[in-house]
């Protein structure tokens, strides 16, 4: 079976001053309808470029887009904008992180939800806007007649959000991609967004894209994981297999830096030295060499990009590293697993 | 902890309330409640930890502490002397015990100065000259917070978030402060540079004796800092005890729906927990809810929480403001 | 809405009370002495005398500026020098030394001609000056942009009197396109108007569209980067929708502001370009009775100048508050 959306190779390219900046570097992966991808990363490791990159959005700047999306059959990288503007909005939306920074401040949050609807529907207006209380209502705002006629801040924080999910979900776009989505929010407030993402998945079979930074959310919503580092995927499986039995040095070193609450919280906490690289200057070899506690073959890690390669043969989860995989195994379950 | 101790900070009562917008014409101007009577104690060496969402009045309390702000009612004492309402001149002196270090290690840190010039303000401001010199003594502190000490000429935009961060603790740390409150300290931070500065936080405790209000909205964070940690909710402190026991038994239906709203990144542990959905969102602290504040969205409120605010009682080694307490 | 309207009415009378207690005063502290100035040319010590009494300048300053004020609300008599009383109907801002009119008179007479400058030239300034800028925005960095950019740069650093001048030396004196700049009633010679007119407006407009132009694309473009332009298109929209709907409406709310102090300021008089052109406005009213120390007809041009930029303010922030919806309920 074909998976909803197929991303093959992406590499995104910005042409700058100081040089080429290699944004995003060979990205391959899938989700299937119903199923949540988490994409994880630090700030620089490019997840959000990539999510732009599906929705076509870096058409008509200067970036360079190579490789190859499938949306629905369909391929984005070599399609036109009014091609892919028609998906836009209808097969694939998108949810940002700052929602009082993504509404239009000068219009109505009904307005806006009714807009969306409209571009991609023979409706009339009045029928939108209809739409629009009906969105509002089903991620829970209470009053919907009413707020629908509130500017975005005249909604709380959590509002807003649920907002945006009422706006992206008007038209049941197949592919949802979710920005950071509730970064911004209180966890309390997060807790319900992340619920309703849940829900509204199981009920419209969306595939939903999750961008964050944070390993406890994927670990509540995700199905699967691609953690990316310097613009690379650097480990792709199952929640189970990347968040449990973590291959890679970088997963290892956030899985056992992570403040949790369970543990002794006298230990210190084993912290990755350094920080991570800037775009502009990415590490040869394994960008991640310089802050790595396992570098054996100092002067391989140093010069050459380890390729993605399978832990096992037939299963997903796959790992971009120089260790050979004994050694990895004994790491692993002596040093990192205890901390887990 | 001994109860013979005086503590170092002590805090009672404590108010803020900022003027908000006029109502109408001739409107009296809203009042927003930002801190509303907490009292709390530091004793000498022990971090405190603050926690609670957007609006709780953490930060405030945090700034009324350092006395950046002035109360509106209450008093803070800080090792026996009330300092609630002094003057400039009169907080001179105790600046130098009393420092913070902010979230923002971007916005709190001159682009035109040298690291070495934002790390020596605090002697100059005080005009005070340590042993071996000003450059000497920050080249020192530079090495404690692990920088490089070479580094004294270097501007602020050419380290990264996580040095940053460094260099404000450098500056709060430079003129060997007695109480450092640390607001929000990693939360602007990577995800793998968090543990680097919470690391270097508690050796700092630890190694000068220092004492710390640090303030965070992250439970998990909080957890492995502070030694007893405060809850704060819409202007109110909800529940404070030691660590263990209000992580472990948390008595304020506030704090256990706080705790199970926490993400944890173990996928078995996902499925196990008890969920508590909270409805709503904090409500606005100019019209902050009558009686108990936390009743519009909790699931044990009945009518006295309407009516009477709870006051903050003893139970067990915890103090929970609840009428009806887990 | 409407206290706040009420509020910033009641303030603005203030600030127009107190601005014509400072003129009043400057004018009246002025070693000159009014009475003398008043007499004209064949003037003897007894009619400086009677003319005191008459312009009642024997009493003390504030009883003036009372019967001033009085005079601008229910009107009031004075005592002639020569004949019987006149009597001065509110708003009453006393006679011209130098003509004897009724500075009222005089004020309404030239406010056509001011009026004809200010609304035509704003036209045509937001016309030039908000497509050019839109045009900049959306082709940024292509030669369009350089070219329109670069003109609003050499423009906004041009005077009125230099372009004027030249304008008028080209098509006035050389090509004969258009008659000498001036002033008829619209009403009554439409196409005459029209003509005489075009200088005018084309001088201002060309400097002031600079400003617009330059003003709308640092707008359009700063909005362009803006998280719900980015949210726009994510929700896809074309990318005219986006521009006009999203970009435009949010870039224009500063514009209007600035507008309408423009446009304020301009229908007080438009000193310069009325004075180069010879076109017998405010401004030109305001300069005459300065340079004759007309002293009734300053303090008239003055508060008449100031109840334009009040009410212009007045007007920019209560349209703030219906383009922005964060102004209109806080």
């Amino acid at each position: 079976m074909s998976a909803f959306l197929e991303v093959k190779n992406l590499s995104v390219v910005f042409p700058t001053d100081d040089g080429r900046v290699q944004a995003v570097d060979s990205l391959s992966f899938s989700v299937e309808k119903g199923k949540t991808l988490g994409i994880v990363g630090e700030s620089g490791s490019g997840k959000s470029v990539t999510s732009l990159a599906i929705l076509g959005l870096q058409k008509g700047t200067r970036a360079e887009v190579t490789g190859e999306i499938w949306v629905d059959g369909k391929e984005i990288v070599s399609a036109t904008e009014s091609e892919v503007r028609k998906l836009r909005g209808k097969a694939m939306s998108m949810i940002f992180q700052d929602a009082l920074a993504a509404l239009h401040p000068y219009y109505t949050v009904g307005h806006q939800i009714a807009e969306a609807y409209l571009v991609h529907n023979n409706v009339s207006k009045k029928q939108a806007f209809a739409r629009a209380i009906e969105m509002l209502d089903r991620v829970g705002i209470p009053e919907p007649q009413k707020r629908v006629n509130d500017y975005p801040h005249q909604f709380s924080g959590g509002m807003r959000q649920r907002a945006m999910i009422a706006m992206a979900l008007s038209c049941n776009p197949s592919l949802l991609i979710a920005d950071e989505p509730t970064t911004a929010l209180d966890v309390t407030v997060q807790a319900q967004i992340l619920e309703l993402l849940r829900d509204l998945q199981k009920e419209f079979g969306t595939a939903i894209i999750l961008i964050t930074h944070d390993l406890g959310v994927v670990a509540e919503t995700a199905d699967d994981i691609l953690l990316m580092y310097a613009g690379k995927q650097i480990e792709y499986g199952t929640v189970r297999d990347v968040l449990q039995v973590p291959q890679h040095p970088y997963a290892w070193g956030l899985l056992t830096s992570i403040p949790r609450l369970t543990g002794d919280p006298n230990l210190p906490l084993t912290a990755i030295q350094g920080a991570p690289p800037s775009m502009i200057s990415v590490p040869s070899g394994c960008a991640f060499h310089p802050r790595c506690n396992y570098v054996e073959k100092a002067d391989v890690c140093a010069t050459r990009v380890p390729e993605l390669v399978a832990i096992e043969s037939g299963k997903s989860h796959s790992v971009r590293c120089h260790m050979d995989s004994e050694l990895r195994q004994r790491i692993f379950s002596t040093q990192v697993k205890p901390q887990l | 902890m001994s109860e013979l101790d005086s503590p170092i900070l002590s805090v009672r009562g404590l108010t803020k309330h900022f003027p908000g917008g006029r109502q109408g014409f001739f409107g009296k101007h809203e009042i927003v409640q930002a801190v509303d009577g907490i009292s709390f104690d530091v004793s000498q060496g022990e971090a405190l930890g603050l926690v609670g969402e957007s609006g709780c009045g953490k930060s405030t309390t945090g700034r009324l502490i350092t006395r950046l702000l002035e109360p509106t009612a209450g008093t803070v004492v800080f090792e026996g002397q009330d300092i609630s309402h002094f003057s400039n001149t009169q907080m001179r002196p105790i600046r130098s015990d009393l420092q913070m270090i902010f979230q923002d290690p971007y916005a709190s840190l001159n682009p035109r100065h040298t690291v070495g010039t934002i790390v020596s303000t605090p002697f100059r401001i005080n005009k005070i000259t340590p042993e071996g010199g000003v450059k000497k003594r920050v080249q020192e502190i530079l090495e404690i917070v692990g920088l490089n000490p070479e580094h004294y000429n270097r501007y602020p935009h050419e380290f990264s978030g996580g040095q940053r961060q460094r260099i404000g603790i450098a500056r709060a740390l430079a003129l060997r402060p007695k109480l450092i409150v640390a607001d929000e300290p990693v939360s602007a931070l990577d995800v793998s540079i968090q543990a680097q500065i919470i690391n270097l936080m508690k050796d700092l405790q630890k190694d000068f004796g220092l004492t710390f209000v640090f303030i965070a909205h992250d439970l998990a964070v909080v957890r492995h800092f502070a030694q007893r940690v405060a809850v704060m909710y819409l202007g109110n402190i909800v529940e404070i005890a030691d660590r263990d026991t209000l992580y472990a038994t948390p008595k304020h239906p506030y704090t256990k729906a706080l705790l199970s709203a926490v993400p944890e990144a173990d996928p078995d542990a996902v499925g196990a927990r008890e969920r508590i959905r909270l409805t709503g969102d904090v409500p606005n602290p100019i019209n902050p809810p009558s009686g108990c504040r936390f009743r519009t969205r909790c699931w044990k409120a009945a009518e006295i929480c309407a009516t009477q605010p709870p006051a903050l009682i003893q139970i067990g080694t915890s103090q929970v403001a609840c009428h009806f307490p887990e | 809405m409407l206290k706040y309207t009420l509020r910033r009415i009641v303030s603005g009378t203030l600030v127009l009370g107190i601005v014509s207690a400072i003129v009043f005063s400057i004018f009246y502290i002025l070693p000159s002495d009014p009475a003398r100035l008043a007499c004209g040319k064949s003037c003897t010590p007894d009619l400086v005398a009677r003319i005191q009494v008459a312009l009642e300048l024997d009493q003390s300053l504030p009883v003036q500026y009372g019967r001033f004020i009085k005079g601008i609300f229910v009107g009031r008599t004075y005592l002639a020098n020569t004949d019987a009383a006149r009597e001065c109907g509110a708003p009453c801002l006393g006679y011209s030394y130098q003509t004897d009119q009724p500075v009222t008179l005089l004020l309404m007479d030239r406010l056509p001609a001011t009026l004809s400058i200010a609304v035509g030239a704003s036209i045509l300034w937001l016309l030039i000056g908000l497509s050019s800028g839109i045009l900049s925005a959306l082709r940024r960095g292509t030669w369009i942009d350089r070219t329109s950019q670069g003109f609003a740069l050499a423009a906004a650093s041009l005077q009125i009197y230099f372009v004027g001048l030249i304008l008028q030396f080209i098509f006035v004196d050389k090509l004969a396109w258009l008659p000498m700049p001036g002033y008829t009633s619209p009403f009554d010679y439409p196409l005459d108007w029209a003509k005489q007119m075009v200088l005018p407006w084309v001088t201002l407009a060309f400097l002031l569209s600079a400003i617009y132009s330059r003003l709308t694309r640092s707008g359009m473009i700063e909005t362009m980067g803006e998280d719900f332009v980015r949210t726009a298109r994510a929700k896809g929209l074309s990318s005219r929708d986006i521009n006009i709907k999203h970009v435009l409406r949010a870039a224009m709310t500063p514009i209007v502001t600035v507008f309408g102090l423009d446009l304020g300021s301009l229908l007080g008089g438009a000193v310069i370009t009325e004075y180069v052109f010879n076109i017998p406005g405010l401004g030109k009213l305001a300069t005459e009775a300065v340079t004759n120390l007309d002293l009734p007809v300053v303090t008239g041009t003055v508060l008449f100048a100031a109840f334009f930029i009040i009410t212009a303010n007045i007007v920019v922030d209560l349209l703030y508050s219906v383009l922005d919806p964060k102004v209109r309920l806080s």
